[in-house]
């Protein structure tokens, strides 16, 4: 089938764009600086298409991370236009001006161009127990959760560890110690599982000084997540599970035999 | 040594089948993960509708139910010993799953819930041969609630799963390091080399059990939906090693694609109720699958659209369809799971995501409008040939590779023969990928380390040093979009001699001028644009594999479609294709039977699963 360049449902136009992306390579550079590029785009073309022209067909030093394109994995969160977002999410008829500003995320240590080291980030992660503890003896067949245990925290099962949140995050930039929007959202999707057994342990974590008291709810996490979670409410929620010492995620239901 | 590892297990790939392995060989046996994405960021993520086990929450089903859909479903060219495993290993794989905490959407029960996926059947009750054709009761089987979910996200969740339960159980990560060569020695795998992306060092890990579980290779197409990542790197470097690849010429489209982009729009659309339609307005599956519709197997649904937009009845007489999931549509055809009524906030509590790609990429709400779509490059049914614990062979004798392993879309068992059906790649990863892992670590308490041949990264180190020092004539990008493009046009849903030979001999001149590529980023920090280039030529010795197989296969039989041999034949391809290098540019075909179960009826040894003439 012959592909059409243009929208499913009308022609368009193309837009002569100018690319803006902040360059450092550690290798050449002191420190880093603006390149420009001239890129021709349709509007429903992505910024990361856009940048993906920048690096086939002009310059393919350029250092970015990306998979899968269209906003499942997380690779490819960048600040465009002053705002964290992930690349592949950005459509180009949707910026305001002809003009594409593209800098890494703030906050953790940029390696190379767009790239910055994650570690840190899933350090942090890490550091929330970030999997199901539950050692009483599994049934043979599943552990039963009522529909409405299970809703209670299907909000931050969606997380894709993209960093957008975290490096949103005024107390981050300030405190790179800080454990972050992310990883409280990840200590929340087990905290409140009906089947998990160790929210008191995630909860002392996170009552550390670098635990979830850094947080000043400046709401700027919920406001860049790319998977739409209300990540300020989250974190609420545990400050309130902390501050009462109750986990309302219903009443645990008899497991299955 | 500097960069120099050894571990008893290494797994190169931390999808679901790659973790899924290293969960099992790390109980018993020293293990690590070479990936070139962090963990999280593998495609298995990306997988929506559900992953299938015939748990009967719903309604009555049976593993035997699976076993004969993933039969018919690949269109007999299924190994059948590895398709009962599939069906009867998922449903204690679903379990497990559950138990490590994979948040699987819930039945008023309290139990996992399951949902209707293409292809997946059970007898239907009320059969009558008599019936008129067209009516319900005419239906010798009628689809089932099969597929276990978590919203249209169920990929994300396994992968999510997975690797929380790595970091709990302490598996050791090399997170982006991209593999370039396996070590081979006297017929034997005893590790890889791989580059540490953020350094460009080369590292040597040295293995008694190594995995390939690099996933797919979709990118060999222009539109595809799958990640930029997958190049297939683990077959194409075993196919320099002149090892074989199976049944590459089998490639499926999968029907619903977002227009233009390929972006996954998931089967669970019309398993949910969901309709494709074409410009007169008409559910136009009706007339090529009478019984299941748009319930159909992929393949079936894919070619129909081309025929569809071939008769002129594209939208607007243009190169796509409709999918529509609007609640008045499924009401007014009775669509639904159950038959009964369904509204908007049912739909979109059931596909959230695909509801929001729709929204993103093509600004069309499909709460209130169709959707255009077009089919798209999905998944390799081919790939490295594997035994059932995931023993990588060498020929079509079933001779093994001593240390070698493949699990996940980088291998073929074959559970998927000729066309997968819908959830059965999720299945084959947890089945396949547990099977693996616990073979691996066997393997590895067997056998003591053999020793590395001297400089195993010589090879490497040239390959890099000369994309390095060549110059850079015209980009590299030229090459990968003719790829592309050849490959979407002349080995896509519909092939002939023609277009196959065009194909062939497109891929070859590629592959020369490929040979003359030089990279502009000559530094050593994550140069991407290396890595791309690599992936490249994987990509083009896939090609290869591919159109090779496809010219080779003079018949049509589940996703490889010959116009100019539209009949499926079973007396001259009843057997599995085994492409594999013959000299620096050829390829040869070989082939090996298809592993058929038998049975006794009337005292009589037949066919457990007799051919028939594969219709939905």
């Amino acid at each position: 089938m012959a592909q059409s360049a243009t929208s499913p449902t009308a022609s368009s136009e193309v837009r002569h764009l100018t690319v803006r992306i902040m360059r450092f390579n550690p290798e050449i550079d002191d420190r880093p600086h603006w390149e420009q590029y001239p890129i021709d785009a349709e509007p429903w073309d992505r910024v990361l298409d856009v940048i993906q022209k920048v690096k086939w067909y002009h310059d393919d030093t350029l250092g970015l991370r990306r998979s899968c394109a269209h906003g499942v994995c997380g690779s490819d969160a960048m600040r465009i236009n002053g705002r964290n977002q992930l690349a592949c999410k950005v459509l180009v008829k949707s910026l305001g001006s002809d003009t594409i500003t593209v800098e890494p995320i703030l906050g953790l240590p940029v390696i190379k161009d767009l790239i910055v080291d994650m570690k840190p980030f899933f350090d942090h992660y890490k550091s929330v127990m970030p999997f199901l503890v539950n050692d009483d003896p599994a049934p043979t067949t599943e552990r039963l959760q009522s529909q409405e245990e299970r809703a209670i925290f299907d909000e931050t099962t969606k997380c894709i560890l993209c960093a957008c949140c975290t490096t949103a995050c005024p107390p981050f930039w300030g405190d790179r110690k800080y454990v972050g929007p992310a990883a409280i959202v990840n200590a929340h999707r087990f905290i409140f599982d009906s089947r998990d057994r160790a929210a008191s342990d995630r909860l002392e974590i996170l009552n550390d000084a670098e635990g979830i008291w850094r947080c000043r709810t400046v709401f700027n996490c919920t406001e860049v997540c790319p998977r739409d979670i209300k990540v300020t409410k989250a974190i609420s929620q545990v400050k309130r599970a902390l501050l009462t010492g109750e986990v309302p995620k219903a009443s645990v239901v008899a497991e299955s035999s | 040594m500097n960069n120099y590892h050894r571990f008893d297990c290494l797994i190169v790939g931390a999808g679901g089948a790659g973790l899924m392995a290293a969960l099992e060989s790390s109980k018993l046996a020293g293990t690590a993960v070479v990936t070139k994405l962090y963990p999280t960021r593998s495609h298995t993520g990306a997988a929506q509708g559900g992953i299938a086990a015939a748990l009967s929450n719903l309604e009555e089903d049976s593993w035997e139910n699976h076993a004969y859909d993933t039969i018919k479903g690949g269109d007999f060219l299924v190994d059948q010993t590895a398709a009962e495993i599939l069906a009867k290993d998922a449903i204690e794989c679903i379990y497990d799953l559950e138990h490590m905490g994979l948040p699987f959407d819930r039945t008023p029960a309290g139990k996992i819930s399951q949902r209707r996926f293409g292809g997946h059947t059970k007898p239907n009750p009320d059969y009558d041969p008599s019936a008129t054709p067209g009516t319900p009761n005419a239906r010798p089987r009628i689809p089932v609630m099969r597929a276990c979910h978590s919203a249209d996200r169920t990929g994300h969740m396994i992968l999510q799963t997975l690797y929380q339960q790595c970091i709990k159980q302490g598996v050791t990560f090399f997170d982006e390091f991209h593999m370039v060569d396996l070590i081979m020695e006297d017929g034997e795998c005893r590790g890889i080399i791989a580059i540490e992306i953020a350094t460009g060092q080369l590292h040597t890990f040295h293995a008694k059990s190594v995995l390939l579980a690099t996933g797919g290779y979709g990118r060999i197409f222009k539109v595809s939906s799958n990640a930029y990542a997958l190049t297939g790197d683990g077959p194409a470097i075993a196919y320099r090693h002149g090892l074989p690849l199976e049944d590459m010429e089998f490639y499926q489209f999968h029907p619903t694609g977002i227009y233009r982009l390929g972006i996954l729009l998931s089967e669970a659309c019309r398993g949910d109720g969901g309709v494709m339609i074409n410009d007169k307005g008409e559910r136009f599956m009706e007339k090529y699958a009478p019984n299941l519709k748009d319930l159909a197997s992929r393949d079936v649904c894919s070619r129909s659209i081309y025929q569809e937009v071939r008769g002129g009845r594209g939208i607007g007489g243009r190169d796509f369809v409709y999918l529509d999931i609007r609640a008045d549509t499924i009401n007014r055809l009775g669509t639904s799971p159950t038959g009964g009524k369904v509204d908007s906030k049912w739909v979109e509590s059931r596909l959230p995501d695909i509801i929001e790609f729709a929204r993103t990429y093509l600004g069309v709400d499909p709460i209130h409008e169709p959707v255009p779509i077009q089919p798209t490059a999905h998944y390799g049914m081919g790939g490295l040939p594997t035994d059932i614990w995931g023993r990588v062979l060498r020929n079509v004798q079933g001779d093994e590779v001593p240390g070698l392993y493949s699990a996940g879309e980088s291998a073929c068992v074959s559970v998927h023969g000729a066309n997968r059906l819908g959830t059965n790649s999720l299945v084959d990863l947890v089945v396949y990928g547990r099977r693996a892992g616990r073979d691996m670590a066997r393997h590895a308490r067997e056998v003591p380390f053999q020793p590395l041949p001297a400089k195993p990264e010589t090879r490497s180190k040239e390959q890099i040093s000369k994309l390095l020092s060549q110059p850079v004539k015209s980009p590299w990008i030229k090459i990968r979009d003719e790829m592309q493009r050849v490959m979407m046009d002349d080995c896509g849903v519909y092939r002939t001699a023609e277009t196959l030979e065009n194909a062939r001999s497109t891929i070859a001149r590629l592959k020369e001028q490929f040979q003359l590529v030089g990279v502009q980023d000559k530094g050593s920090v994550f140069n991407t644009g290396l890595l791309e280039v690599l992936e490249l030529g994987n990509l083009l010795d896939l090609a290869e594999a591919t159109v090779a197989g496809a010219l080779a296969r003079k018949e049509s039989r589940g996703a490889h479609s010959r116009e100019d041999f539209v009949d499926r034949n079973d007396e001259q391809y009843f057997s599995h294709t085994f492409a594999s290098r013959d000299g620096e540019n050829g390829t040869k075909v070989d082939y090996r039977p298809v592993d058929i179960l038998w049975t006794e009826k009337d005292g009589q040894k037949v066919p457990k699963y007799p051919l028939e003439i594969r219709k939905y």
